[in-house]
């Protein structure tokens, strides 16, 4: 009696505190992400529902195989005297097992097929989106507007994550899923999304919109999406396209209709106030000022903050013979490329690429110490 | 290379001593003990590859690696894992265990034999090499898309060249593999009577043969795009860098059942021996093995659903995706119908295969998800597809080959191993194993991509608890190492039949068996075959 009493007291504590430490497992992970997001399209909704449908099928396909399973190996044991059948096979139960899935898959498939092609319904959109993946920033056309932003990662996120910067990552606000530039889009819009890239694939995603769709050089790829609610969606990159893949994400800001038309205003007025830039001679104190903050936008992910670049990928800017040389062959190269450098030429306007090679020739150990004025950059191109 | 020269010094076959035994050898178990070794090594070093990745994930920020070598770790660790330890380790089986299984005295082409071993660490030096070149190793992910992985330095080359020889090694074993079996069984050993291992490899084998040329053909566009100004990839030139993606994975979907079905061979092998009942549906198990790989040709663009394919492709694959889910469906039903009213006791290779039969069934399910296109542009390229994979190619084909491994190892050495370790190495491999990859499901439904080696903070705490899963496997699997030299070293004398419910011709040889396996080819009658 007294080794039951003993036992049960045993199991029971046992079972005590496995209930225990599985409720403060549970009530962690409750913080913790665990789920494909509902999103804010229709489409987001539709296959977050198709996600969850096919989800409680294998679940419970899971259970019901596990189960048997699980059953034989506690009844079905030598240790229990359990003595071996012999059948090994029998056709109504093979023939079961083939016909029963084939129709769960059929039933499966038909949601599928629906959600599918209503994804692919990419006509009569309101306003069309053109996304252009670089190594490793996002640019956005808005083709219906003549508006063009590239949005790079933010300022705070890429001190924080360079290596060996002393900043915890936790004291930034949306680490890593932040940009300086976010694009604007107005919610009850169909939009038209067209996805391509420069340089390599890159793939843009933003999981709230309930897609994801490869940028591919030199093919556009055709998306679409409406947005219901207004707010801010964050993505990042998701096909591996070098160094900086991680670093690369995109934000949304999904706004009224009137809002948007505003917005696409500012940027239409903050164009053109650029491109004067050109017009005017700068004085060196304002091209070096403009020129650190271009660097650290455009620059720095490959040639360094302290200029040396990574031997073998990414050559040196301090010291470079370039860099320190005629002013006429620097500005070629920012405009035009070279080897894995990209073309600047559209990136850039006349004013930074003017201020970020006067930045370059006036730091670290290099010698050149003059000025290239943003005329200089607007006669070369 | 030590452990073999132990085993059968008791018997009186001509065989060559010193170093001159494993580099010239021919012998089938001599070239199987240096696939199985080599394998082993290369665990070991994609494992450390893998510790580096999970040491960098651990927290968010950028403490230890930069971006690009972090890119060059995912990128080598899944080279070195399928073509270093996975692909060797199964042929090293097949070597060991196929002319015994079919009564012949060793493989069909002894010297092939050997040299499809020998090229493979000639394949790592080059392909390790890169580490130390200019640009560094290879970074643009296994699957080599272009154009960013013709953005590699001075490796790129001797990542092709690597990859050549990988599939000149493959294609011979597969070769040797097809000629033993379809030359050398034993009188009365029928193809229906073949153990479902040898079945399982010959059917690997027919699909090395297809899928490996492929690939062949593939990175070879790549060097003349790189150096001899052709422009397959390059959109400027009026090449399609998808075009690669197609051809890749015209490969690479079959890759997948190469790896995968020998170890489904493998536990049709063992869990009738352990469940002291015949494997159920026999012919169903080979027709169901036929008809995967025969799917696996029509399904690849599945892995490359968001670079946008017209609706009708989008659907067909998507369909014959999803079909492949009832020939595998029929496997696993078969298995445990093979363990239903059986007397099962629950030795390691026994426990081994029980954890394939779970594993690789919750990532079929997870296949299953990702074959549905419309979903699988939400789980596309997020950390969902890496638990994915992970659980298919881990406890659903590691797992498989270690059962075989613990199963035949007192037949190779002639000694039981220790039970108690093995059974350590099973629990702490499969809690471990589940802590390492369940959480990546959370994490790649809730949007962190794979490949990236820093991410936001809210999902530091899945990260941490993954790194500590990845350090407990990592460690776990040094048990086995101990097992099997323990093992070779001495220990409890095997029988000949070695397990109670064994079947088939390697357990009528002796334990450990003669240097040349049947010098008199056995006579097979239904009584001795496996089925």
């Amino acid at each position: 009696m007294s080794v039951d009493k003993l036992k049960r007291t045993v199991l029971g504590a046992i079972a005590a505190s496995f209930f225990l430490v599985s409720g403060a497992v549970f009530a962690a992970i409750g913080d913790m992400p665990l789920n494909l997001t509902k999103g804010v399209t229709e489409t987001s909704q539709r296959v977050y529902d198709l996600h969850m449908i096919i989800l409680y099928i294998v679940t419970v396909i899971g259970i019901i195989v596990f189960s048997v399973m699980c059953w034989s190996i506690f009844h079905h044991r030598k240790s229990k005297g359990a003595v071996a059948a012999q059948f090994h096979h029998s056709t109504t139960a093979e023939i079961a097992w083939t016909i029963i899935p084939i129709i769960i898959l059929v039933a499966m498939a038909v949601p599928a097929t629906k959600t599918l092609i209503f994804m692919e319904q990419t006509g009569d959109a309101e306003m069309t989106l053109k996304v252009t993946g670089y190594q490793w920033k996002w640019k956005y056309d808005y083709l219906d507007e003549g508006v063009t932003v590239w949005s790079a990662l933010d300022q705070a996120s890429n001190e924080a994550r360079q290596r060996d910067s002393g900043i915890d990552p936790g004291t930034v606000e949306n680490y890593l899923l932040d940009v300086d530039n976010p694009i604007v889009l107005p919610v009850n819009t169909k939009i038209r999304i067209l996805t391509t890239a420069a340089d390599v694939i890159h793939a843009w995603w933003v999981p709230a919109l309930g897609w994801k769709r490869d940028a591919i050089p030199g093919f556009i790829n055709d998306n679409w999406t409406n947005i219901k609610e207004p707010g801010v969606y964050r993505g990042q990159c998701a096909e591996l396209c070098g160094k900086d893949h991680g670093f690369m994400p995109i934000v949304v800001r999904a706004v009224s209709k009137q809002e948007y038309a505003a917005w696409i205003e500012e940027q239409k007025a903050a164009a053109l106030a650029a491109a004067d830039g050109a017009n005017r001679e700068w004085a060196k104190d304002e091209l070096l000022a403009k020129g650190k903050e271009v660097y650290a936008a455009n620059c720095v992910s490959c040639h360094q903050a302290n200029g040396n670049g990574v031997e073998g990928l990414f050559p040196a800017l301090n010291g470079s013979a370039i860099v320190n040389g005629p002013a006429a062959d620097m500005i070629n190269i920012l405009l035009n490329g070279k080897n894995l450098m990209p073309a600047f030429k559209e990136q850039l306007n006349d004013a930074d690429l003017a201020a970020v090679m006067t930045h370059e020739r006036n730091s670290w150990d290099n010698t050149a110490k003059d000025i290239i004025q943003p005329a200089d950059v607007k006669a070369a191109r | 290379m030590s452990y073999a020269a132990v085993h059968d010094d008791e018997h009186h076959d001509h065989k060559p001593t010193g170093i001159g035994r494993w580099l010239f050898s021919t012998n089938h178990k001599d070239i199987g003990t240096m696939y199985l070794v080599f394998a082993l090594i290369m665990f070991f070093i994609g494992g450390a590859m893998a510790m580096v990745i999970r040491l960098e994930l651990f927290q968010p920020g950028l403490q230890y690696v930069d971006p690009q070598f972090f890119n060059s770790m995912t990128t080598v660790h899944a080279l070195v894992m399928i073509f270093g330890a996975v692909m060797p380790a199964g042929v090293g089986l097949a070597n060991w265990m196929i002319p015994m299984m079919v009564g012949a005295p060793d493989m069909a082409m002894p010297r092939m034999n050997n040299m499809s071993f020998w090229i493979l660490p000639f394949a790592f030096t080059l392909l390790l090499s890169t580490f130390f070149m200019q640009g560094g190793a290879p970074a643009g992910g296994w699957t080599m898309y272009p154009p960013l992985v013709l953005q590699l330095g001075d490796g790129l080359p001797f990542l092709i060249f690597a990859v050549h020889f990988l599939g000149l090694s493959s294609i011979m074993g597969a070769i040797n593999i097809i000629a033993t079996v379809f030359n050398m069984r034993a009188p009365g050993m029928t193809f229906m009577r073949l153990p479902l291992f040898v079945w399982t490899w010959i059917i690997t084998a027919f699909l090395l043969i297809a899928a490996m040329p492929v690939l062949a053909g593939g990175v070879t566009m790549l060097l003349t795009d790189r150096f001899f100004g052709t422009a397959f990839f390059d959109a400027a030139g009026g090449g399609d860098p998808v075009m690669f993606q197609h051809v890749f994975w015209f490969f690479g979907h079959p890759e997948v059942y190469i790896l995968v079905l020998p170890s489904f061979g493998i536990i049709s092998q063992i869990i009738p021996t352990f469940a002291r009942k015949p494997l159920f549906g026999y012919a169903s198990m080979v027709y169901a093995t036929a008809s995967i790989a025969f799917l696996s040709f029509f399904v690849w663009a599945h892995h490359m659903f968001t670079v946008g394919m017209p609706l009708a492709g989008e659907l067909f694959f998507m369909y014959a995706t999803m079909a492949i889910a009832v020939p595998t469906g029929v496997k696993v039903f078969n298995w445990t119908a093979t363990m239903w009213k059986g007397s099962m006791t629950f030795e390691t290779p026994m426990l081994f295969s029980i954890g394939v039969l779970f594993m690789f069934t919750l990532g079929g399910f997870t296949g299953l998800m990702m074959g549905i296109t419309p979903v699988d542009f939400q789980y596309h390229d997020t950390y969902f597809i890496v638990a994915h994979f992970h659980y298919v190619l881990v406890p659903g084909i590691v797992f498989g080959i270690v059962a075989g491994v613990y199963y035949w190892l007192p037949k190779w050495t002639g000694h039981m191993y220790d039970e108690t370790l093995g059974k350590w190495h099973f629990w702490l491999s499969t809690i471990s194993v589940n802590i390492l990859f369940f959480p990546m499901h959370f994490l790649g439904l809730a949007g962190m991509p794979r490949r990236i080696p820093d991410y936001n903070t809210q999902f530091t705490d899945w990260n941490q608890i993954i790194s500590i899963g990845g350090l407990a496997f990592g460690l776990s699997q040094l048990i086995l190492v101990w097992v099997v030299i323990k093992c070779i070293r001495g220990g409890e004398k095997a029988t000949d039949q070695v397990w109670e419910g064994a079947h088939g011709l390697e357990f009528t040889l002796p334990s450990p068996p003669p240097f040349h396996s049947f010098t008199t080819p056995p006579e097979v009658t239904d009584a001795t075959a496996h089925s």
